[in-house]
């Protein structure tokens, strides 16, 4: 275990990921990744974020100051994207849209702060996948009852169901999947320019970093609670 | 002659990495499709140009994927290897 385990800017091309230490649970060895090591990172930075906003709201004043501001900003910008996606049940799913937003966007952007982005591994992307497929067809079949969701497998002829349900399992891969490279290929970019130019890689790569970090790592953030929320409110139907 | 080796299968791999990411033209191409058919709508109505940008934006990160399909194929025959026995 080096010194520059969690940067992505070492100067061998070095991308992978790495065991930090490893232990032994029923007889598996399970690794302590980079990975984990990041998010927890980012998630006490949140936490961190979340308490101070917390404070900031219960005493909030008549006329609010700068942090009060920045949050208030933050969570009408966040309710303003659910209201306009998901129209008259954007009401439920608020918080959820708001805090997969927030972590996806702070992942990503970790990149900039010389940390291995989370979102850079299929574990951390595959579950919010998951997430977003669990919650389509719980509330497939809340609305639209277990007749509907029938009906909506067999929905041009019975004989299409099997291309139906394939088409299901493939939302949440190709949700994972479309984070999981665009931000894979940001790392593995700018580890190859600070691999292979590590002579001349000098201040330059910021135009990179705000492509690749912020940029791309915004777009698909973005992207990623959109198709949740269009697939959701497409799942509750017009009832 | 013992052709099968190690260092061929790896050049191999290195080969059909190659390949695979030329499916990068085709959401190249769709992108550019996207966003000139955007530009013209701009041009056609100026007040909805943030409305146009956004839904182009989404329109062309979601045709990125099959690219990026591509990418991760190219990915794993360099870095996982799974060919080697």
């Amino acid at each position: 275990m080096g010194q520059g385990i969690l940067l992505s800017g070492s100067n061998d091309i070095d991308f992978m990921i790495h065991g930090v230490f490893s232990y032994e649970i029923f007889g598996q060895t399970v690794w302590i990744t980079t990975t984990h090591v990041c998010v927890l990172i980012v998630m006490l930075t949140i936490i961190g974020f979340g308490i101070a906003a917390n404070r900031a709201i219960k005493h909030a004043t008549e006329v609010p100051g700068t942090f009060q501001n920045i949050v208030e900003m933050i969570v009408e910008m966040l309710d303003g994207m659910v209201d306009s996606t998901m129209g008259k049940n954007g009401l439920k799913f608020r918080n959820y849209i708001g805090t997969i937003f927030i972590f996806i966007l702070f992942s990503n952007i970790s990149g900039l702060l010389g940390l291995r982005p989370p979102t850079a591994d299929y574990g951390v992307t595959l579950p919010l996948g998951v997430m977003t497929f669990t919650l389509i067809h719980f509330n497939k079949f809340k609305h639209q009852k277990v007749s509907g969701v029938i009906k909506g497998l067999c929905d041009p002829w019975p004989i299409w169901a099997p291309i139906n349900i394939i088409g299901d399992i493939a939302v949440p891969i190709s949700l994972s999947l479309r984070l999981f490279a665009n931000i894979l290929s940001g790392t593995v970019m700018m580890a190859l320019v600070y691999g292979l130019l590590s002579k001349i890689a000098i201040i330059w790569p910021a135009v990179l970093h705000v492509y690749f970090d912020l940029f791309s790592g915004a777009i698909q953030t973005y992207v990623f609670c959109m198709l949740t929320m269009t697939y959701v409110s497409d799942a509750i139907g017009e009832n | 002659m013992e052709i099968f080796n190690t260092n061929f299968i790896l050049g191999c791999s290195a080969i059909g990495a190659g390949l695979a990411v030329i499916a990068g033209i085709g959401p190249g191409v769709g992108q550019g499709i996207a966003a000139g058919f955007a530009a013209s709508a701009v041009g056609r109505n100026p007040g909805a140009k943030s409305d146009i940008t956004s839904t182009m934006l989404l329109g062309q990160a979601v045709a990125e994927t099959t690219g990026l399909y591509g990418l991760l194929i190219a990915m794993l025959l360099l870095f996982v290897k799974p060919l080697l026995p």
